[in-house]
Protein backbone atom coordinates (compact mmCIF):
# COMPACT_ATOMS: atom_id res chain seq x y z
CA UNK A 1 0.00 0.00 0.00
CA UNK A 2 2.82 2.51 0.91
CA UNK A 3 4.47 1.59 -3.15
CA UNK A 4 1.02 2.27 -4.06
CA UNK A 5 1.35 6.14 -2.28
CA UNK A 6 4.76 6.36 -2.19
CA UNK A 7 4.68 9.16 -5.43
CA UNK A 8 2.16 11.24 -3.81
CA UNK A 9 4.60 12.25 -0.97
CA UNK A 10 6.41 14.26 -4.16
CA UNK A 11 5.29 18.00 -4.37
CA UNK A 12 5.91 17.50 -8.23
CA UNK A 13 3.55 14.19 -8.91
CA UNK A 14 1.15 15.71 -7.11
CA UNK A 15 1.07 19.23 -9.15
CA UNK A 16 1.57 16.40 -12.55
CA UNK A 17 -1.35 14.60 -11.52
CA UNK A 18 -3.66 17.54 -11.20
CA UNK A 19 -2.32 18.48 -14.40
CA UNK A 20 -3.00 16.18 -16.20
CA UNK A 21 -6.26 15.26 -14.47
CA UNK A 22 -7.21 18.81 -15.81
CA UNK A 23 -5.78 18.76 -18.98
CA UNK A 24 -7.58 15.31 -19.90
CA UNK A 25 -10.98 16.58 -18.61
CA UNK A 26 -10.72 19.68 -20.72
CA UNK A 27 -9.19 17.73 -24.05
CA UNK A 28 -12.12 15.06 -22.95
CA UNK A 29 -14.80 18.05 -23.45
CA UNK A 30 -12.91 20.00 -26.64
CA UNK A 31 -12.43 17.12 -28.09
CA UNK A 32 -16.09 16.39 -28.83
CA UNK A 33 -16.41 18.74 -30.67
CA UNK A 34 -13.23 18.45 -32.35
CA UNK A 35 -14.13 14.31 -33.79
CA UNK A 36 -17.93 14.98 -34.00
CA UNK A 37 -16.73 18.24 -36.70
CA UNK A 38 -13.99 16.79 -38.58
CA UNK A 39 -11.66 18.99 -36.86
CA UNK A 40 -9.33 16.37 -35.87
CA UNK A 41 -6.69 17.31 -38.46
CA UNK A 42 -7.32 21.38 -37.08
CA UNK A 43 -6.26 19.84 -33.50
CA UNK A 44 -3.56 18.31 -35.29
CA UNK A 45 -2.00 21.50 -37.09
CA UNK A 46 -2.69 23.87 -34.54
CA UNK A 47 -0.28 22.18 -32.05
CA UNK A 48 1.90 22.03 -35.10
CA UNK A 49 1.43 26.24 -35.27
CA UNK A 50 1.25 26.75 -31.39
CA UNK A 51 4.78 25.22 -31.66
CA UNK A 52 5.86 27.55 -34.10
CA UNK A 53 4.75 30.19 -31.95
CA UNK A 54 5.96 29.18 -28.93
CA UNK A 55 9.86 28.82 -30.32
CA UNK A 56 9.35 32.15 -31.55
CA UNK A 57 7.99 33.86 -28.19
CA UNK A 58 11.27 31.90 -26.33
CA UNK A 59 13.49 33.25 -28.43
CA UNK A 60 12.51 37.30 -28.65
CA UNK A 61 11.30 36.92 -24.78
CA UNK A 62 13.40 34.56 -23.26
CA UNK A 63 12.45 31.01 -22.11
CA UNK A 64 11.64 30.11 -18.54
CA UNK A 65 13.77 29.03 -15.91
CA UNK A 66 14.93 25.22 -15.25
CA UNK A 67 11.73 23.18 -17.03
CA UNK A 68 9.34 26.79 -16.50
CA UNK A 69 8.11 27.62 -19.95
CA UNK A 70 8.21 31.01 -19.56
CA UNK A 71 6.34 34.55 -20.49
CA UNK A 72 7.73 34.13 -23.87
CA UNK A 73 6.26 30.77 -24.74
CA UNK A 74 2.80 31.29 -23.78
CA UNK A 75 2.92 35.41 -25.76
CA UNK A 76 3.98 33.30 -28.58
CA UNK A 77 1.77 29.94 -28.46
CA UNK A 78 -0.87 32.46 -28.26
CA UNK A 79 -0.34 34.76 -30.63
CA UNK A 80 0.39 32.00 -33.49
CA UNK A 81 -2.70 29.77 -32.41
CA UNK A 82 -5.14 32.28 -32.42
CA UNK A 83 -3.83 33.85 -35.23
CA UNK A 84 -3.59 30.70 -37.10
CA UNK A 85 -6.80 29.46 -35.65
CA UNK A 86 -8.87 32.85 -37.03
CA UNK A 87 -6.73 32.24 -40.19
CA UNK A 88 -8.10 29.13 -41.20
CA UNK A 89 -11.57 29.22 -40.17
CA UNK A 90 -11.33 32.67 -42.41
CA UNK A 91 -9.46 30.30 -45.25
CA UNK A 92 -12.09 27.67 -45.15
CA UNK A 93 -15.53 29.82 -44.55
CA UNK A 94 -14.26 31.09 -48.16
CA UNK A 95 -14.22 27.47 -49.85
CA UNK A 96 -11.78 28.68 -52.85
CA UNK A 97 -9.11 26.31 -50.97
CA UNK A 98 -10.35 22.77 -49.19
CA UNK A 99 -10.07 23.60 -45.65
CA UNK A 100 -7.55 20.86 -45.12
CA UNK A 101 -5.20 22.76 -47.52
CA UNK A 102 -5.73 25.55 -45.74
CA UNK A 103 -4.68 23.88 -42.47
CA UNK A 104 -1.75 22.18 -44.18
CA UNK A 105 -0.18 25.37 -45.55
CA UNK A 106 -0.94 27.36 -42.39
CA UNK A 107 0.26 25.64 -39.45
CA UNK A 108 2.93 24.08 -41.14
CA UNK A 109 4.49 27.36 -42.48
CA UNK A 110 4.39 27.83 -38.71
CA UNK A 111 6.01 24.86 -37.65
CA UNK A 112 8.83 25.71 -39.99
CA UNK A 113 9.19 29.29 -38.64
CA UNK A 114 9.82 27.41 -35.33
CA UNK A 115 11.87 24.69 -36.45
CA UNK A 116 14.18 27.88 -38.07
CA UNK A 117 14.14 29.76 -35.38
CA UNK A 118 15.33 26.65 -33.21
CA UNK A 119 18.38 25.86 -35.79
CA UNK A 120 19.64 29.20 -35.11
CA UNK A 121 19.82 28.66 -31.57
CA UNK A 122 22.04 25.79 -32.14
CA UNK A 123 19.58 22.82 -31.34
CA UNK A 124 16.98 22.17 -29.00
CA UNK A 125 16.90 23.39 -25.28
CA UNK A 126 14.98 21.52 -22.16
CA UNK A 127 12.04 23.76 -22.56
CA UNK A 128 12.11 23.24 -26.35
CA UNK A 129 11.58 19.47 -25.47
CA UNK A 130 8.87 19.92 -23.08
CA UNK A 131 6.57 21.67 -25.33
CA UNK A 132 7.23 19.18 -27.93
CA UNK A 133 7.18 15.51 -25.97
CA UNK A 134 5.01 16.98 -22.43
CA UNK A 135 7.34 17.49 -19.64
CA UNK A 136 4.38 16.94 -17.10
CA UNK A 137 6.67 16.55 -13.89
CA UNK A 138 8.23 19.91 -14.35
CA UNK A 139 5.11 21.52 -14.17
CA UNK A 140 4.61 24.46 -11.65
CA UNK A 141 1.71 25.06 -9.15
CA UNK A 142 1.03 28.12 -10.95
CA UNK A 143 0.98 25.97 -14.29
CA UNK A 144 -2.20 24.39 -12.67
CA UNK A 145 -3.70 26.78 -11.97
CA UNK A 146 -3.53 28.20 -15.58
CA UNK A 147 -5.12 25.04 -17.16
CA UNK A 148 -7.54 25.13 -14.09
CA UNK A 149 -8.59 28.50 -15.32
CA UNK A 150 -8.16 27.99 -19.13
CA UNK A 151 -10.59 24.76 -18.30
CA UNK A 152 -13.11 26.54 -16.35
CA UNK A 153 -13.55 29.44 -19.00
CA UNK A 154 -14.45 26.63 -21.51
CA UNK A 155 -16.52 25.04 -19.47
CA UNK A 156 -18.19 28.26 -18.86
CA UNK A 157 -18.44 28.87 -22.29
CA UNK A 158 -19.95 25.37 -23.31
CA UNK A 159 -22.29 25.93 -20.47
CA UNK A 160 -23.54 29.48 -21.94
CA UNK A 161 -23.18 28.17 -25.39
CA UNK A 162 -24.24 24.49 -25.51
CA UNK A 163 -27.16 24.56 -27.71
CA UNK A 164 -25.67 26.80 -30.00
CA UNK A 165 -22.84 24.66 -30.56
CA UNK A 166 -24.68 21.52 -30.46
CA UNK A 167 -26.97 22.77 -33.31
CA UNK A 168 -23.90 24.00 -35.67
CA UNK A 169 -21.88 21.12 -35.16
CA UNK A 170 -24.85 18.43 -36.22
CA UNK A 171 -26.43 20.91 -38.68
CA UNK A 172 -24.94 23.92 -39.78
CA UNK A 173 -26.71 25.08 -42.78
CA UNK A 174 -30.03 24.31 -40.79
CA UNK A 175 -28.87 26.27 -37.14
CA UNK A 176 -27.90 29.29 -39.36
CA UNK A 177 -31.66 29.16 -40.75
CA UNK A 178 -32.88 28.58 -36.99
CA UNK A 179 -30.99 31.59 -35.80
CA UNK A 180 -27.67 30.32 -34.38
CA UNK A 181 -24.85 32.40 -35.48
CA UNK A 182 -22.94 29.67 -37.22
CA UNK A 183 -19.89 31.98 -38.10
CA UNK A 184 -19.36 33.00 -34.10
CA UNK A 185 -19.73 29.19 -33.15
CA UNK A 186 -17.04 28.39 -35.43
CA UNK A 187 -14.87 30.97 -34.27
CA UNK A 188 -15.58 30.05 -30.48
CA UNK A 189 -15.09 26.13 -31.25
CA UNK A 190 -11.73 27.10 -33.07
CA UNK A 191 -10.09 29.77 -30.12
CA UNK A 192 -11.39 27.14 -27.65
CA UNK A 193 -9.01 24.74 -29.23
CA UNK A 194 -6.07 27.13 -29.43
CA UNK A 195 -6.38 27.82 -25.70
CA UNK A 196 -6.42 24.10 -24.76
CA UNK A 197 -3.70 23.37 -26.79
CA UNK A 198 -2.08 26.02 -25.86
CA UNK A 199 -3.13 25.39 -21.64
CA UNK A 200 -1.95 21.39 -21.66
CA UNK A 201 1.27 21.72 -24.44
CA UNK A 202 3.80 20.75 -21.74
CA UNK A 203 1.31 18.20 -20.56
CA UNK A 204 1.47 15.52 -23.26
CA UNK A 205 3.34 17.75 -25.74
CA UNK A 206 2.50 19.31 -29.45
CA UNK A 207 3.32 16.23 -30.66
CA UNK A 208 0.34 13.80 -28.78
CA UNK A 209 -2.03 16.60 -27.98
CA UNK A 210 -3.91 15.40 -30.99
CA UNK A 211 -4.21 11.93 -29.95
CA UNK A 212 -5.65 13.18 -26.45
CA UNK A 213 -8.22 15.36 -28.02
CA UNK A 214 -9.49 12.47 -30.42
CA UNK A 215 -9.03 9.48 -27.79
CA UNK A 216 -11.68 10.33 -25.13
CA UNK A 217 -14.56 11.40 -27.44
CA UNK A 218 -13.95 8.39 -29.66
CA UNK A 219 -14.47 6.05 -26.75
CA UNK A 220 -17.16 8.10 -25.61
CA UNK A 221 -19.06 7.73 -28.52
CA UNK A 222 -18.78 4.26 -28.63
CA UNK A 223 -20.30 3.91 -25.53
CA UNK A 224 -23.39 6.36 -26.17
CA UNK A 225 -25.95 7.49 -28.62
CA UNK A 226 -26.68 10.63 -26.52
CA UNK A 227 -24.58 14.03 -27.12
CA UNK A 228 -24.87 14.87 -23.50
CA UNK A 229 -23.77 11.64 -22.54
CA UNK A 230 -21.25 11.90 -24.19
CA UNK A 231 -19.51 15.30 -23.21
CA UNK A 232 -19.58 13.30 -19.39
CA UNK A 233 -18.43 10.25 -20.31
CA UNK A 234 -15.68 12.12 -22.64
CA UNK A 235 -14.47 14.70 -19.85
CA UNK A 236 -14.46 11.30 -17.19
CA UNK A 237 -12.58 9.45 -19.55
CA UNK A 238 -10.06 12.25 -20.38
CA UNK A 239 -9.39 13.04 -17.21
CA UNK A 240 -9.14 9.30 -15.77
CA UNK A 241 -6.95 8.69 -18.64
CA UNK A 242 -4.73 11.67 -17.66
CA UNK A 243 -4.64 10.33 -13.64
CA UNK A 244 -3.82 6.85 -15.04
CA UNK A 245 -1.24 7.97 -17.17
CA UNK A 246 0.87 10.34 -15.00
CA UNK A 247 0.36 7.35 -12.70
CA UNK A 248 1.82 4.41 -14.59
CA UNK A 249 4.41 6.84 -16.18
CA UNK A 250 6.08 7.10 -12.60
CA UNK A 251 6.33 3.42 -12.00
CA UNK A 252 7.10 2.20 -15.59
CA UNK A 253 9.97 5.45 -15.91
CA UNK A 254 8.49 6.17 -19.19
CA UNK A 255 7.45 9.94 -20.67
CA UNK A 256 4.10 10.82 -19.86
CA UNK A 257 2.71 12.06 -22.48
CA UNK A 258 3.11 9.17 -24.04
CA UNK A 259 1.87 6.77 -21.04
CA UNK A 260 -1.40 8.49 -21.36
CA UNK A 261 -1.65 7.99 -24.86
CA UNK A 262 -0.59 4.69 -25.02
CA UNK A 263 -3.52 3.95 -22.00
CA UNK A 264 -5.68 5.93 -24.40
CA UNK A 265 -5.20 3.61 -27.06
CA UNK A 266 -5.59 0.54 -25.05
CA UNK A 267 -8.52 1.61 -23.53
CA UNK A 268 -10.03 2.38 -26.99
CA UNK A 269 -9.20 -0.95 -28.41
CA UNK A 270 -11.31 -2.66 -25.15
CA UNK A 271 -14.22 -0.61 -25.78
CA UNK A 272 -14.25 -0.91 -29.81
CA UNK A 273 -13.33 -4.70 -29.21
CA UNK A 274 -16.77 -4.98 -26.87
CA UNK A 275 -18.55 -2.58 -29.14
CA UNK A 276 -17.91 -4.81 -31.81
CA UNK A 277 -19.05 -7.70 -29.85
CA UNK A 278 -22.14 -6.27 -28.39
CA UNK A 279 -23.12 -4.79 -31.92
CA UNK A 280 -23.11 -8.39 -33.23
CA UNK A 281 -24.54 -10.06 -30.56
CA UNK A 282 -27.56 -7.57 -31.04
CA UNK A 283 -27.41 -8.82 -34.64
CA UNK A 284 -27.86 -12.61 -34.12
CA UNK A 285 -30.42 -11.50 -31.35
CA UNK A 286 -32.80 -9.54 -34.06
CA UNK A 287 -31.90 -12.89 -36.41
CA UNK A 288 -33.27 -15.39 -33.89
CA UNK A 289 -36.30 -13.52 -33.16
CA UNK A 290 -36.96 -13.34 -36.93
CA UNK B 1 -53.41 39.30 -48.00
CA UNK B 2 -49.66 40.15 -47.97
CA UNK B 3 -47.22 37.61 -49.35
CA UNK B 4 -44.69 36.19 -46.74
CA UNK B 5 -42.02 36.83 -48.37
CA UNK B 6 -41.13 38.54 -51.84
CA UNK B 7 -37.95 38.54 -53.51
CA UNK B 8 -37.34 41.13 -56.38
CA UNK B 9 -34.88 40.46 -58.78
CA UNK B 10 -32.46 38.19 -56.44
CA UNK B 11 -29.62 37.38 -57.58
CA UNK B 12 -27.02 35.12 -55.77
CA UNK B 13 -23.50 33.78 -55.98
CA UNK B 14 -20.95 31.35 -54.58
CA UNK B 15 -17.58 32.10 -56.02
CA UNK B 16 -17.88 33.74 -59.51
CA UNK B 17 -20.47 31.91 -60.56
CA UNK B 18 -24.25 33.22 -59.90
CA UNK B 19 -26.50 30.54 -58.95
CA UNK B 20 -29.32 32.44 -58.97
CA UNK B 21 -30.16 35.50 -61.68
CA UNK B 22 -33.27 38.04 -61.13
CA UNK B 23 -35.58 35.81 -59.09
CA UNK B 24 -39.07 37.35 -58.64
CA UNK B 25 -41.23 35.34 -56.50
CA UNK B 26 -44.08 35.52 -53.71
CA UNK B 27 -44.72 33.09 -50.94
CA UNK B 28 -48.02 34.36 -49.71
CA UNK B 29 -50.37 32.10 -46.67
CA UNK B 30 -51.65 29.12 -47.71
CA UNK B 31 -49.09 28.47 -50.91
CA UNK B 32 -48.27 25.10 -51.64
CA UNK B 33 -45.17 25.89 -54.38
CA UNK B 34 -43.16 22.85 -55.49
CA UNK B 35 -39.48 23.94 -57.28
CA UNK B 36 -38.41 21.97 -60.26
CA UNK B 37 -35.55 22.17 -62.24
CA UNK B 38 -32.08 20.28 -63.26
CA UNK B 39 -29.45 19.04 -60.19
CA UNK B 40 -27.29 22.91 -59.86
CA UNK B 41 -29.82 24.80 -61.25
CA UNK B 42 -30.34 26.74 -57.55
CA UNK B 43 -33.43 24.50 -56.07
CA UNK B 44 -31.59 24.27 -52.76
CA UNK B 45 -30.36 27.99 -52.41
CA UNK B 46 -33.68 29.39 -53.40
CA UNK B 47 -34.74 27.62 -50.35
CA UNK B 48 -31.74 28.91 -48.30
CA UNK B 49 -32.15 32.55 -49.96
CA UNK B 50 -35.84 32.37 -48.57
CA UNK B 51 -34.88 31.17 -45.29
CA UNK B 52 -32.19 33.87 -45.09
CA UNK B 53 -28.91 31.83 -44.43
CA UNK B 54 -27.86 33.04 -48.34
CA UNK B 55 -27.37 36.70 -48.64
CA UNK B 56 -28.01 37.47 -52.27
CA UNK B 57 -25.93 40.12 -54.20
CA UNK B 58 -28.80 42.12 -56.08
CA UNK B 59 -32.16 42.54 -55.88
CA UNK B 60 -33.90 42.40 -52.46
CA UNK B 61 -36.58 40.23 -49.77
CA UNK B 62 -39.44 41.84 -48.25
CA UNK B 63 -40.07 39.35 -44.93
CA UNK B 64 -43.69 39.99 -43.42
CA UNK B 65 -42.62 40.77 -39.83
CA UNK B 66 -43.19 37.72 -37.35
CA UNK B 67 -42.69 35.47 -40.14
CA UNK B 68 -41.44 32.03 -38.95
CA UNK B 69 -39.62 30.07 -41.13
CA UNK B 70 -39.11 25.82 -40.63
CA UNK B 71 -36.45 24.44 -42.52
CA UNK B 72 -35.98 20.62 -43.70
CA UNK B 73 -33.15 19.48 -45.47
CA UNK B 74 -32.45 17.08 -47.18
CA UNK B 75 -32.27 13.17 -45.12
CA UNK B 76 -28.95 12.65 -47.42
CA UNK B 77 -27.15 15.69 -45.87
CA UNK B 78 -28.10 14.24 -42.22
CA UNK B 79 -24.92 12.83 -40.18
CA UNK B 80 -26.27 9.61 -39.15
CA UNK B 81 -24.04 8.73 -36.63
CA UNK B 82 -24.29 11.81 -34.52
CA UNK B 83 -25.11 11.13 -30.82
CA UNK B 84 -28.68 12.09 -31.18
CA UNK B 85 -31.52 10.93 -29.85
CA UNK B 86 -35.21 11.95 -31.57
CA UNK B 87 -36.24 14.15 -28.62
CA UNK B 88 -32.60 15.81 -28.92
CA UNK B 89 -32.72 16.35 -32.59
CA UNK B 90 -36.22 17.75 -31.96
CA UNK B 91 -35.34 20.11 -29.53
CA UNK B 92 -32.11 21.91 -31.27
CA UNK B 93 -34.78 23.83 -32.79
CA UNK B 94 -34.83 25.66 -29.49
CA UNK B 95 -31.48 26.57 -29.77
CA UNK B 96 -31.60 30.49 -29.92
CA UNK B 97 -32.54 32.70 -27.03
CA UNK B 98 -31.86 29.89 -24.05
CA UNK B 99 -28.84 30.35 -22.17
CA UNK B 100 -28.70 27.38 -20.26
CA UNK B 101 -28.11 23.56 -22.03
CA UNK B 102 -31.39 22.19 -20.65
CA UNK B 103 -34.59 22.65 -22.54
CA UNK B 104 -37.01 23.51 -20.20
CA UNK B 105 -40.56 21.58 -19.33
CA UNK B 106 -42.77 24.08 -21.52
CA UNK B 107 -39.82 23.25 -24.63
CA UNK B 108 -40.07 19.48 -23.86
CA UNK B 109 -43.67 19.25 -23.55
CA UNK B 110 -44.23 20.95 -26.96
CA UNK B 111 -41.84 18.72 -28.58
CA UNK B 112 -43.40 15.50 -27.23
CA UNK B 113 -46.88 16.73 -28.59
CA UNK B 114 -45.24 17.76 -31.77
CA UNK B 115 -43.26 13.94 -32.22
CA UNK B 116 -47.25 12.63 -30.97
CA UNK B 117 -48.98 14.52 -33.99
CA UNK B 118 -46.39 13.53 -36.34
CA UNK B 119 -46.68 9.76 -35.91
CA UNK B 120 -43.30 9.94 -33.41
CA UNK B 121 -44.93 9.17 -30.27
CA UNK B 122 -42.59 7.18 -27.44
CA UNK B 123 -39.66 7.28 -30.05
CA UNK B 124 -37.76 10.23 -28.29
CA UNK B 125 -35.23 8.41 -26.25
CA UNK B 126 -34.26 6.25 -29.67
CA UNK B 127 -31.36 7.54 -31.75
CA UNK B 128 -32.34 8.71 -35.41
CA UNK B 129 -30.69 6.16 -36.99
CA UNK B 130 -32.98 3.72 -35.39
CA UNK B 131 -35.71 4.86 -37.31
CA UNK B 132 -37.27 4.24 -40.87
CA UNK B 133 -36.90 6.19 -43.92
CA UNK B 134 -40.31 8.36 -43.39
CA UNK B 135 -39.80 8.68 -39.39
CA UNK B 136 -36.46 10.04 -40.18
CA UNK B 137 -37.62 12.49 -42.41
CA UNK B 138 -40.55 13.19 -39.76
CA UNK B 139 -38.11 13.72 -37.01
CA UNK B 140 -36.69 17.05 -39.40
CA UNK B 141 -40.23 17.59 -40.11
CA UNK B 142 -41.06 17.89 -36.38
CA UNK B 143 -37.94 20.23 -35.77
CA UNK B 144 -39.02 22.58 -38.01
CA UNK B 145 -42.26 22.15 -36.87
CA UNK B 146 -41.06 23.45 -33.12
CA UNK B 147 -40.27 27.04 -34.44
CA UNK B 148 -43.95 27.58 -34.74
CA UNK B 149 -43.54 28.11 -38.68
CA UNK B 150 -46.03 30.28 -40.95
CA UNK B 151 -43.67 29.02 -43.63
CA UNK B 152 -42.32 25.47 -44.20
CA UNK B 153 -39.47 24.64 -46.69
CA UNK B 154 -38.13 21.13 -47.42
CA UNK B 155 -35.64 20.32 -49.74
CA UNK B 156 -36.22 17.30 -51.53
CA UNK B 157 -38.17 15.60 -49.19
CA UNK B 158 -38.89 12.52 -50.76
CA UNK B 159 -35.44 12.00 -52.28
CA UNK B 160 -34.57 8.26 -51.90
CA UNK B 161 -37.42 7.32 -50.03
CA UNK B 162 -39.63 4.17 -51.30
CA UNK B 163 -42.88 4.38 -53.08
CA UNK B 164 -44.94 3.79 -49.64
CA UNK B 165 -42.63 6.44 -47.97
CA UNK B 166 -42.81 9.11 -50.39
CA UNK B 167 -47.02 8.94 -50.24
CA UNK B 168 -46.71 8.82 -46.08
CA UNK B 169 -44.51 11.50 -46.18
CA UNK B 170 -46.41 13.90 -49.14
CA UNK B 171 -49.96 13.22 -46.93
CA UNK B 172 -47.90 14.30 -44.10
CA UNK B 173 -47.14 17.77 -45.51
CA UNK B 174 -50.34 18.42 -47.24
CA UNK B 175 -51.75 17.75 -43.49
CA UNK B 176 -49.60 20.50 -42.34
CA UNK B 177 -50.45 22.61 -45.61
CA UNK B 178 -53.89 22.08 -44.69
CA UNK B 179 -53.91 23.26 -41.28
CA UNK B 180 -52.66 26.56 -42.15
CA UNK B 181 -48.59 26.57 -42.98
CA UNK B 182 -47.71 28.00 -46.28
CA UNK B 183 -45.61 25.38 -48.18
CA UNK B 184 -42.72 25.49 -50.70
CA UNK B 185 -40.49 21.75 -51.66
CA UNK B 186 -37.77 21.18 -54.15
CA UNK B 187 -38.21 17.97 -56.44
CA UNK B 188 -36.97 16.06 -58.75
CA UNK B 189 -40.22 14.16 -59.23
CA UNK B 190 -42.18 15.74 -62.34
CA UNK B 191 -44.72 13.20 -62.06
CA UNK B 192 -45.48 11.73 -58.24
CA UNK B 193 -44.94 15.24 -56.40
CA UNK B 194 -45.10 18.25 -58.68
CA UNK B 195 -47.96 17.38 -60.98
CA UNK B 196 -50.32 17.15 -57.99
CA UNK B 197 -49.42 20.64 -56.43
CA UNK B 198 -51.62 23.74 -56.82
CA UNK B 199 -48.25 25.52 -57.98
CA UNK B 200 -44.69 25.02 -59.69
CA UNK B 201 -41.75 27.03 -60.06
CA UNK B 202 -39.48 25.98 -62.90
CA UNK B 203 -35.79 27.04 -62.11
CA UNK B 204 -32.87 26.92 -64.07
CA UNK B 205 -30.67 29.65 -62.33
CA UNK B 206 -33.66 31.74 -63.06
CA UNK B 207 -37.24 31.34 -63.25
CA UNK B 208 -38.21 29.73 -66.58
CA UNK B 209 -42.09 29.21 -65.71
CA UNK B 210 -44.56 29.86 -62.96
CA UNK B 211 -47.92 28.49 -62.63
CA UNK B 212 -49.86 25.26 -62.25
CA UNK B 213 -49.22 22.18 -63.53
CA UNK B 214 -51.59 22.31 -66.40
CA UNK B 215 -49.69 25.58 -67.40
CA UNK B 216 -45.77 24.61 -66.60
CA UNK B 217 -45.93 20.68 -67.22
CA UNK B 218 -45.59 21.16 -70.87
CA UNK B 219 -42.71 20.38 -73.62
CA UNK B 220 -41.60 23.59 -75.06
CA UNK B 221 -41.77 24.90 -70.85
CA UNK B 222 -39.68 21.39 -69.78
CA UNK B 223 -37.46 21.29 -72.62
CA UNK B 224 -36.07 25.48 -71.75
CA UNK B 225 -35.65 24.22 -67.63
CA UNK B 226 -33.70 20.73 -68.05
CA UNK B 227 -32.00 21.44 -72.05
CA UNK B 228 -33.24 18.76 -73.02
CA UNK B 229 -36.25 17.26 -74.92
CA UNK B 230 -39.24 15.79 -72.68
CA UNK B 231 -42.65 14.45 -74.21
CA UNK B 232 -45.47 15.54 -72.07
CA UNK B 233 -49.19 13.26 -72.39
CA UNK B 234 -52.53 14.33 -70.20
CA UNK B 235 -54.04 11.11 -68.41
CA UNK B 236 -57.07 12.01 -66.63
CA UNK B 237 -56.91 15.53 -67.24
CA UNK B 238 -53.17 15.58 -65.61
CA UNK B 239 -49.85 16.01 -67.58
CA UNK B 240 -47.96 12.92 -67.24
CA UNK B 241 -43.86 13.92 -68.17
CA UNK B 242 -42.70 10.67 -70.61
CA UNK B 243 -38.76 9.78 -69.65
CA UNK B 244 -38.21 7.60 -72.84
CA UNK B 245 -34.30 6.00 -72.66
CA UNK B 246 -35.10 4.23 -76.44
CA UNK B 247 -30.82 2.75 -76.03
CA UNK B 248 -31.75 1.26 -72.74
CA UNK B 249 -35.47 0.27 -73.07
CA UNK B 250 -36.72 -3.39 -72.68
CA UNK B 251 -39.42 -2.56 -75.08
CA UNK B 252 -37.56 -1.73 -78.04
CA UNK B 253 -34.83 -4.11 -76.83
CA UNK B 254 -37.42 -6.47 -77.91
CA UNK B 255 -38.90 -4.74 -80.50
CA UNK B 256 -35.21 -4.72 -82.08
CA UNK B 257 -34.87 -8.47 -81.55
CA UNK B 258 -38.10 -8.86 -83.10
CA UNK B 259 -37.51 -6.90 -85.84
CA UNK B 260 -34.36 -9.46 -86.32
CA UNK B 261 -35.94 -12.56 -86.16
CA UNK B 262 -38.29 -11.34 -89.06
CA UNK B 263 -35.57 -10.31 -91.07
CA UNK B 264 -36.16 -6.14 -90.96
CA UNK B 265 -32.52 -4.72 -90.16
CA UNK B 266 -33.49 -1.18 -89.64
CA UNK B 267 -33.28 0.29 -85.68
CA UNK B 268 -36.25 0.92 -83.74
CA UNK B 269 -36.84 4.61 -83.46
Amino acid sequence: MNTLLEPFAYGFFRHALMVSVLAGGLCGLVGVYVVLRGMSYIGHGLSHAIFGGAVAGAALLGAGAGASLGVGFYLGAGVFGIGAALLINVIARRRTIGADAAIGVVTSAAFAFGIAIISTQGGFSRNFEAVLFGYVLGVTMVDVLVVAAVAAAIALTVFLRYRQLLFATFDPEVAEVSGVRTDRTDVILALMLAATIIATMNVVGVMLIAAVLVIPPVIARLLTDSFHRMLWISVGVGASLGFVGVYLSYYLDVSSGATVVLTGATVFAVVYAWSAFKGRRAMVDALDAH
Amino acid sequence: MDPLIRLEKVTCRYGKDPVLVNIDLEVRPGDFIGVVGPSGSGKSTLLKTIAGSVSPIAGRIHREKGTAIGYVPQVETVNWFFPTTVREAVLMARSDGRVVPWSSKADVAEAEAVLERLGLGGLGDRHIRELSGGQQQRVFVARAMLRRPKLLLLDEPTSGVDVRTRHDVMHLIHELHHDGLAVVLTTHDLNGIAAHLPKIVCLNREVIATGSPRDVIRSDVLERTYGAPLEVLVHGGMPVVVEQYPEYDAASEGAQDLALREGHHEHPA
